[in-house]
């Protein structure tokens, strides 16, 4: 009896363990963005029915920036009770070496998703966060008034101001002194490194460092492209575009005081909305380029999962990241909040395509999407997108010629680049 | 602050004398009193200052403190001469963001802490005043002070607003202004933006500090002065300025340090606007946005510095000017 008491007393225990192993409760860390944290507490519950784990939500706010130097402290001190992280698509560089390699544990699902972003995701062949959900900006336009005034959306950037004039100015003759051609984000932050980072890269303008590190922003195509935005600024758009974020440049839009507006995806279904003064009579198409030969050009925005290196419980973890990131998952997620998927197929899929018509549209501005210098970069990106935003800014308010900035931009960025990225 | 407290009685005791060893035994439990205070206040306040003081010698970054490396005075001066034979200059006394900020803060300090010591006396001289409902008054009058800073700052941030503020449409209203103003955004705006924020926020601080020293003057003297047939605006000049002075000098200190090291006003308002960028928000920025935690370390250590002198210059000259009309 002895020997089978202690062996029962044994087995149970190592069930337990084995229970205990299985059923472990990890923590993520999410913004309060929107709907977010309700669709993400939606999907926890699924989550730990069909596991058994338990997963805490950590509230953080909306704000990217306020996100990433909370972050960034609490890797630094290799604090353990956050095991994922939603993490914005810059940030993979700046924090590659705080996460879990996701390579090998994902290898049976990221080849659903779109390259680009799964690119943006990988640093020196390492694969820091797995694609949640994806952003990228294209050209709002008033199909009602392009219709009025005969005109076709705009390929480039120069047809873009003349049609913006033209239906600007013949509007305010017809009693509507509020209209403006083109609103964008053209405040002193991150959003004007993307819009900024538009004109140049469409203009032939390269992307402020190239791949291989060479900082290519100091070029004449570069500077034509600032020069051609600062005669927008007083005569298409208002002088108050300089401090316009997206919110204020849809507030302007969604009144139907804009004829055309760069914005990312969220604003579509807002648009639509029923208290909007727009609903039903715009489209959307990828940003115009310069002249016809060059590539249209969106940056690159979005979502992402990681896991933490720091957390006891990785398998779990990447186990929840795995959902989330599921073609499943997204799907709710395009369907409730009109968020991007990162999977491709769910572009063709019906019942998304049902809830959210834009969406099909959307795919051919992914194949252009381009990645913020963040790769290249990595730990200095913050850094030069500062420097990056304020020249722009420096130049479109009036404060020296684009070739001046972008000139002493190419020093400070030399000087920040030192021995090397 | 320690200054203040033991710069009058203890130099008067401290006299010569009499029981010399009753004064070491004083000085003794002083100590043993004082202890606690000093072991605490070393390991929260004296141990981070310490730690952030040799940071900025080193080369240290977020991601890997602990392998941080002595460069000397790197991060405040450095020079290159290149082959050209000009001379480059790096480091955070030769950054002229850095001196952007200090000029900054120092702006907002003086204006901010002149408007509210002005308001403050005024409600404070109300306050003192007998008038029904006085005790309800001056709860009320506390309630900007009791809003966490970051509360008020963002309500401010809505009400600011150039859409949907609520100050543009008064304004707009009134017929005061023709269009809206992007009051946090326009560079022209941004520090009036603040200013109009702190000053409703510790307006009432102010005017308590003082209400207290307000309240130890002795009423007899505005009795005589009464009798006197003294003019209220002389009075006010002559005795109640001058009796309030030590309060005033206080409270005036207090609000000085807090203007100085101001950040979560700014960093909520107005966070990567060039006008309003102070040492404190262009420290953080650089302590862990960038990947300069040297050089934000740096950037708080000089912080520190311009703090404690400022401090210190203005307490060497309150104390000569009172020792001047004594």
């Amino acid at each position: 009896m002895k020997p089978i008491a202690r062996t029962l007393i044994l087995c149970a225990a190592i069930a337990g363990a084995a229970d205990l192993a299985a059923a472990a409760e990890i923590s993520m860390a999410a913004n309060s963005t929107g709907k977010n944290l309700s669709f993400l507490r939606e999907q926890i519950a699924k989550f730990e029915k069909d596991t058994g784990h338990k997963v805490n939500l950590v509230t953080m706010p909306p704000s990217s920036s306020e996100q990433f130097s909370q972050y960034r402290l609490w890797l630094a001190a290799g604090n353990k009770d956050v095991d994922v992280y939603q993490t914005d698509v810059i940030w993979a560089p700046q924090l590659a070496d705080q996460f879990v390699d996701l390579t090998e544990s994902t290898k049976d699902v990221v080849g659903a998703h779109f390259r680009s972003i799964v690119q943006s995701q990988t640093v020196n062949g390492k694969l820091v966060a797995l694609p949640f959900y994806t952003d990228a900006p294209a050209l709002y336009y008033r199909k009602d008034l392009l219709d009025k005034y005969g005109k076709k959306p705009p390929e480039t950037w120069d047809e873009l101001a003349a049609t913006a004039k033209e239906i600007q100015d013949k509007e305010r003759a017809a009693g509507n002194p509020d209209i403006w051609g083109f609103v964008f984000q053209g405040n002193a932050y991150e959003g004007l490194t993307c819009n900024a980072l538009e004109w140049i890269k469409s203009s032939g303008g390269g992307q402020i460092i190239e791949a291989d590190g060479t900082i290519s922003v100091n070029n004449e195509k570069a500077a034509a492209a600032l020069e051609r935005v600062k005669g927008w600024i007083g005569t298409i758009s208002p002088k108050g575009v300089l401090a316009y974020q997206e919110e204020e440049s849809r507030g302007v839009w969604q009144t139907g005081n804009a004829v055309f507006m760069r914005n990312w995806p969220y604003a579509y279904s807002l648009g639509n909305g029923d208290d909007s003064a727009v609903k039903g009579k715009f489209d959307v198409k990828p940003l115009p380029t310069a002249t016809d030969g060059d590539q249209p050009s969106s940056t690159l925005g979005g979502w992402n999962l990681a896991v933490s290196k720091y957390s006891d419980e990785q398998e779990a973890s990447i186990a929840f990241v795995k959902f989330l990131g599921s073609p499943e998952v997204q799907k709710a997620r395009a369907i409730q909040l009109s968020n991007l998927p990162t999977i491709a197929a769910l572009y063709d899929d019906k019942e998304v395509a049902a809830a959210q018509p834009f969406m099909p549209n959307w795919k051919p501005i992914f194949q252009d999407a381009v990645p913020r210098p963040s790769a290249v970069a990595k730990v200095k990106y913050n850094e030069v997108s500062s420097k990056f935003w304020s020249a722009v800014h420096n130049t479109l308010s009036g404060n020296g010629t684009a070739a001046e900035n972008l000139e002493l931009l190419e020093v400070d960025l030399t000087e920040l680049q030192g021995d090397g990225w | 602050m320690t200054e203040v407290s033991l710069a009058g009685p203890p130099s008067a005791i401290a006299g010569k004398g009499i029981g010399s060893d009753l004064q070491a035994q004083r000085l003794r439990s002083a100590w043993i009193f004082l202890a606690p205070t000093l072991l605490v206040l070393a390991m929260v306040a004296g141990w981070p200052l310490v730690r952030t003081i040799y940071f900025s010698f080193t080369n240290a970054s977020l991601t890997n403190l602990s392998a941080a490396e002595l460069v000397g005075l790197q991060n405040y001066l450095s020079w290159v001469t290149l082959k050209s034979g000009r001379t480059i200059y790096r480091g955070l006394l030769a950054d002229p963001a850095w001196w952007n900020a200090v000029w900054n803060t120092l702006r907002f300090t003086v204006i901010s802490v002149s408007i509210e010591t002005a308001l403050g006396l005024i409600v404070a001289l109300v306050l003192n005043a007998r008038f029904p409902g006085r005790g309800l008054v001056r709860a009320a009058i506390l309630i900007p002070w009791a809003i966490p800073t970051i509360v008020s700052a963002k309500m401010w941030a809505w009400m600011l607003n150039d859409q949907f503020g609520i100050l543009n449409d008064v304004l707009l209203g009134l017929g005061l202004i023709s269009q809206k103003i992007a009051w946090t955004a326009s560079p022209d705006t941004a520090m009036i933006a603040v200013l109009i924020v702190d000053v409703w926020k510790t307006t009432p601080f102010m005017a308590l500090l003082i209400l207290a020293g307000l309240q130890m003057v002795p009423g007899d003297i505005y009795e005589a002065t009464k009798i006197d047939g003294v003019h209220p605006v002389k009075v006010f000049w002559r005795i109640t300025l001058p009796l309030i002075r030590p309060a005033l000098m206080v409270a005036v200190i207090f609000r000085m340090l807090d203007a100085l090291r101001i950040f979560d006003l700014i960093y909520v308002l107005t966070p990567n606007n060039a006008q309003t960028k102070t040492m404190s928000v262009l420290a953080r920025e650089n302590l862990f946005d960038f990947d300069k935690f040297a050089y934000g370390a740096a950037a708080s250590t000089m912080l520190f510095l311009i703090i404690a002198a400022i401090t210190v210059l203005y307490m060497w000259f309150g104390r000569l000017n009172l020792e001047g009309e004594r």
